[in-house]
């Protein structure tokens, strides 16, 4: 059983890391994940649309506002569920 | 042998978060202790947000807070400092919160399991489980399956 | 007064050191908008000055500075606030949370949104700092009465 554990998650690091070759290197300014034009366009616009200094609070409630809102509602509704599972009955 | 650790060399940040995944998902699937399951699966959650983080950096990059202060107009003149990538950031903070919302549910449904049980041990809930409902232990379940598809 | 009592001088430095950590975390959660920062990581500061608080002078303790019907009371009002926003802005006439739609100073939807901002953050920091301190009221094992009478 711990045989097949550790040759499952083997192959799935090895599997990982021949994907990962591709991946661009550490820091590196030409990743396609950085001169994408959504990256430039909230590095640019972030003060004068929102007007705050710090680009990910902007992005966070701002422009993933919605987002936001669901994940206050996530953390919520854990608290209930620990609230409702754990709840001591009354004698 | 150099070639493999140029190639190691190079990205060596991914590695370090592959062998991270590993130990996680190791403990995930391996361990019969139900906490040592979520110590996993939070190792693993901390292998993704570090290799999400990692993506975003930029060399001689600074903090994505745009330089020169609280003012709109003293932070217009610095326009050619390098900013790391703000959109990681993001959405790992947001992992992060439902990542601890998780763990906070998994633990409450331990201590009840606890409760019921008297065990963390998954051989032993499943025994347990076995020996009070006979009829929703898995060879029963199986069975039944069976009597079904046989009709 | 609880079982074990920790030594008088952790009790005087806790005692001291609460009210500076709530400080810090509204320090924190203020300066979301122009810092490191935010809701999410000031809730969980101030939710840890209410938890270390419990942890040295015990659960009924804490439970007096903050009860059960006022974290929920918290944990729901910090979720209206934020939706609430929302739907001012679509009363405004802008869609779900675009902030510029609201009239609050003319001509400057930036400035507007920068405080908005400012009130979500809020909404979101007493949501969390109020689940955090019920997560660990709820998972902490209840207090024993007879085992302290025996003491």
């Amino acid at each position: 059983m711990k045989t097949l554990a550790l040759f499952v998650v083997v192959i799935t690091g090895a599997m990982l890391i021949y994907a990962g070759q591709d991946l661009p290197a550490f820091g590196d300014i030409n990743s396609p994940a950085y001169q994408a034009p959504m990256t430039q366009y909230f590095i640019e616009n972030a003060l004068p649309e929102s007007g705050v200094t710090n680009i990910v609070t902007a992005l966070l409630a701002n422009y993933r506002g919605y987002d936001t809102l669901g994940e206050t509602a996530v953390i919520f509704t854990a608290g209930m569920a620990v609230i409702l599972l754990l709840r001591r009955r009354e004698t | 042998m150099s070639g493999i650790l140029d190639i190691v060399y190079a990205e060596y940040n991914y590695w370090i978060y592959v062998t991270l995944m590993m130990i996680g998902f190791y403990a995930m699937i391996a361990k019969k202790n139900l906490i040592k399951k979520i110590i996993g699966a939070n190792i693993f959650q901390t292998a993704i947000f570090l290799f999400y983080i990692s993506l975003a950096d930029v060399t001689k990059g600074t903090a994505p807070i745009l330089v020169g202060g609280h003012g709109a107009e003293h932070a217009e003149h610095a326009a050619d400092v390098i900013y790391t990538n703000p959109v990681p950031h993001c959405l790992i903070l947001t992992a992060i919160v439902v990542a601890v919302s998780t763990t906070a549910v998994a633990l409450a449904l331990i201590i009840r399991i606890y409760n019921e049980y008297g065990s963390i041990e998954e051989d032993v809930i499943l025994a347990a489980r076995k020996e009070l409902q006979p009829e929703f232990s898995e060879h029963a379940r199986q069975r039944g399956v069976a009597e079904v598809s046989e009709q | 007064m609880s079982g074990i009592q920790e030594s008088v001088i952790i009790r005087t430095v806790v005692r001291i050191i609460v009210p500076f950590i709530q400080l810090f975390a509204l320090y924190v959660i203020m300066h979301g908008a122009s810092g490191p920062g935010g809701g999410f990581q000031g809730g969980v500061i101030f939710g840890a000055a209410i938890i270390l608080y419990a942890m040295i002078f015990g659960i009924g303790e804490g439970k007096k500075k903050m009860s059960d019907a006022l974290d929920k009371i918290l944990a729901s009002t910090g979720l209206t606030i934020y939706a609430a926003t929302g739907l001012i802005c679509i009363v405004c006439g802008g869609m779900f949370l675009q902030y510029g739609a609201v009239p609050l100073i003319p001509d400057n939807p930036a400035e507007v949104s920068k405080y908005l901002i400012d009130l979500v953050e809020i909404g979101i920091g007493i949501t969390v700092l109020a689940v955090m301190i019920s997560l660990f009221f709820n998972v902490s094992p209840p207090e024993s009465e007879p085992e302290e009478a025996e003491e």
